[in-house]
């Protein structure tokens, strides 16, 4: 993607939007960018914690916002890559703090003050002041959505207010595909949800209980190497791949024997 | 032999149900106004037509990247 800022958004809560962002943030720095993800979450902050540096937090993103202190006082840095930093959101503050100049400001000089190659700012669930702060500094989005119908109508609601904004490069990530369900026929499948969302694909990821287990401990699986590429780590690794311009063939995530069409399909030619 | 049995696939439905209901989203007009707008249609179609328009059908229909709203009405055979 050429974004140097990019959103991470998904209108539904709860589909794995800040997993994604530490997810591809970790794999996009291990893989040699200076990154810094931006949780905008004011209120209920939770990237932090996600990437295992809830202990750090001096300042946040609303004490850069009102001057309280300078942009670097609050960059936390990664306790594993070197090149990923975090700016949390403010724990205390409500989303009355958040302003989409100040937004701007902070992400202009992140990149041009601070030298990072790569800006990802996760979104609150919402289409209100936290998501239009959150896309005020970015040319490009990461659409989260899971393949059900709550979610893909909240993702093409999203969709349509990013196109409104004149946001470019929007691209799907659709996250917990269950391929037994897929091939049952009760779930969607990947090109039903691009045939219906219309926008461009980046990344498929399965549903994977070590996701889970990865938040608990507070380190993001994508930084997990080797493991079979059918996993959700994996999966991260290739979407930051995309981000950074390679061409990653799509697994086939079926382990069982059969053929899951629709993927192989579509993919499986690459 | 099995496949007469085969229950229809739920996934087949939601995508039916989300592409209507992501035509009235995007549309911004909910299944009501359209309801509506097919009366008041009627109404206009029926003052030129006096003995048609009973089978008129209002729906929108994604063409390409473009929204279509399309209203269809059989005419009779004039004899």
């Amino acid at each position: 993607m050429n974004a140097k800022a990019i959103v991470v958004t998904s209108g539904k809560g709860g589909v794995g939007k800040t997993t994604a962002t530490a997810n591809v943030g970790a794999a996009l720095a291990k893989q040699g960018e200076r990154v810094c993800v931006i949780d905008t979450d004011v209120g209920l902050r939770n990237l932090d914690v996600v990437m295992g540096l809830e202990g750090r937090v001096v300042f946040d993103l609303i004490d850069v916002f009102e001057g309280r202190c300078k942009l670097r006082q609050a960059l936390i840095r990664d306790k594993r890559v070197e090149t990923l930093y975090l700016l949390a959101a403010s724990q205390t503050k409500d989303k009355s703090a958040l302003s989409e100049s100040r937004m701007q400001d902070t992400v202009r000089a992140l990149l041009d003050g601070e030298n990072f190659d790569r800006v990802l700012v996760d979104s609150p669930a919402g289409i209100e002041a936290g998501f239009r702060t959150a896309a005020a500094a970015v040319q490009g989005a990461l659409v989260v959505v899971n393949p059900e119908v709550s979610s893909v109508r909240d993702a093409d609601r999203i969709i349509g207010l990013l196109e409104a904004r004149e946001i470019t490069e929007v691209r799907l990530i659709i996250n917990r595909l269950r391929p037994s369900m897929v091939k049952r026929g009760d779930m969607l499948e990947v090109d039903d949800v691009l045939e219906i969302l219309g926008v461009k694909l980046i990344g498929i990821v399965p549903e994977d209980e070590r996701v889970l287990v990865s938040t608990n401990v507070g380190s993001p699986l994508a930084l997990d190497d080797g493991g079979p590429r059918t996993t959700a780590g994996s999966a991260f690794r290739d979407i930051a791949r995309r981000i950074g311009g390679e061409d990653v063939a799509y697994p086939d995530l079926d382990t069982s024997k059969g053929v899951l069409a629709g993927l192989r399909r579509l993919f499986g030619g690459r | 032999m099995f496949g007469l049995f085969r229950r229809r696939k739920t996934k087949d439905d939601l995508k039916q149900r989300l592409k209507l209901v992501l035509s009235y989203d995007r549309a911004r007009l909910s299944p009501g106004k359209m309801e509506q707008l097919k009366r008041e249609l009627l109404a206009v179609v029926q003052k030129y037509f006096p003995s048609e328009g009973e089978d008129l059908n209002v729906r929108f229909e994604q063409h390409a990247d473009r929204m279509v709203l399309i209203a269809d009405l059989p005419r009779q055979q004039p004899r």
